[in-house]
């Protein structure tokens, strides 16, 4: 039985599909089978960041009304063999999903794969509901920054209350996942730091990515940016957060940034 | 803006730290929960209007939430031709 990891925030725009693209195939690295399903029904993006854009015919809604088989609809990825994804629908609105259709797809993808990530769209509407609702892990992918630490902790009230999970009194196991962490900001004291987020979310830490002018670049080329550019720092922590999320006792690190002479002078000034 | 102002920029972590602490608090304990000013909102105007005719537009309930304490401030306007009690004018 695989495990079903949600990738969720309440905000948009804070790096949950990059995220689901990048762990996804850092796992997938590792020689398990990974399949990633997009939630985001009318608003789909995963296909583009994974670079198989051109190669949708059938997708999530397809699979839940009949119209296609679940191995029509998924897609393999041309790089890594162990690596899948399971389009949302373009046309259709998140009401096409229904409780009992996700119930199915997802048992039968837990049968077949190691781990099932949901890449969630962004909200607590029905469409988010559904991406978490079979989850047996969540990434709470958070941006050090007030709007989107608030959403989090909403997120995990849901997680906490309207999961399968929730219900029959397990819990989801969560993790923050701090994306677009800038040191050289946070040092200056004009970023919540680390110890922040995970104090008021307290919630722990599965890594930390740093602002990285690379993740754009992967998305640009349609790569995760674990396969594209392994060896740069978002990707490693990425590779990290993977580990962490099999299971590994990996220590995170803070970056750090190393202070210039200027940046020294101003930085003590300010505190 | 003088050249001080140029050093003193940039803490404003710690501010985001303290609302978001309160903020959340706050958040968390009522969620899940009908949303109280609403509801005294209503029961407020239910005992006035059994008393003074006063249109909706004339109660306003706010809730400034401190750390310590929180104000409950309800404003409401009574217009002076409706202030005739009830049982006078019916």
């Amino acid at each position: 039985m695989g495990k079903v990891v949600v990738v969720t925030s309440g905000k948009g725009g804070v790096g949950k599909t990059t995220s689901t693209a990048a762990l996804g195939a850092a796992v997938a690295k590792t020689g398990k089978k990974v399949a990633l399903v997009d939630f985001d029904v009318g608003l789909r993006n995963l296909d583009l960041i994974m670079g198989a854009e051109r190669r949708v015919v059938f997708d999530l809604v397809n699979v839940i009304q009949g119209t296609a088989k679940l191995s029509q609809a998924l897609i393999r990825d041309k790089r890594l063999e162990t690596l899948y994804l399971l389009p949302a629908s373009q046309t259709r609105d998140k009401d096409a999903l229904t409780e009992e259709g996700v119930a199915e797809v997802i048992a039968r993808l837990r049968s077949v794969f190691d781990y099932v990530f949901c890449d969630s769209p962004a909200g607590i509407e029905r469409g988010a509901q559904l991406a978490m609702r079979f989850a047996d892990e969540a990434v709470i992918v958070t941006n050090p920054e007030v709007s989107s630490v608030r959403d989090s902790d909403r997120i995990i009230g849901l997680l906490d209350a309207r999961t399968m999970r929730a219900e029959q009194g397990e819990l989801v196991q969560k993790h923050v996942l701090v994306t677009r962490y800038d040191a050289a900001r946070a040092s200056r004291g004009e970023m919540l730091s680390i110890d922040d987020v995970l104090e008021i979310l307290s919630t722990p830490l599965l890594g930390i990515i740093p602002e990285s002018q690379d993740v754009l670049r992967a998305s640009n080329l349609g790569s995760p940016v674990t396969l594209s550019e392994p060896l740069n720092g978002a990707a490693k922590a990425y590779l990290e957060a993977a580990r962490r999320l099999e299971g590994e006792d990996l220590p995170v690190v803070v970056p750090f940034e190393r202070k210039g002479f200027l940046d020294r002078l101003l930085g003590r000034r300010a505190a | 803006m003088s050249i001080l102002d140029l050093f003193k920029r940039g803490t404003s972590a710690p501010v985001a730290r303290e609302r978001l602490q309160l903020l959340l608090a706050y958040e968390r304990q009522s969620r899940g929960q009908p949303d109280l000013v609403s509801i005294l909102r209503e029961e407020i105007m239910a005992v006035i209007a059994k008393h003074v005719q006063i249109d909706q537009d004339y109660l306003q309930v706010s809730m400034d939430r401190g750390a310590t304490m929180s104000t409950l401030e309800i404003d409401i306007q009574i217009p002076n031709k409706s202030a005739v009690p009830l049982a006078m004018a019916g």
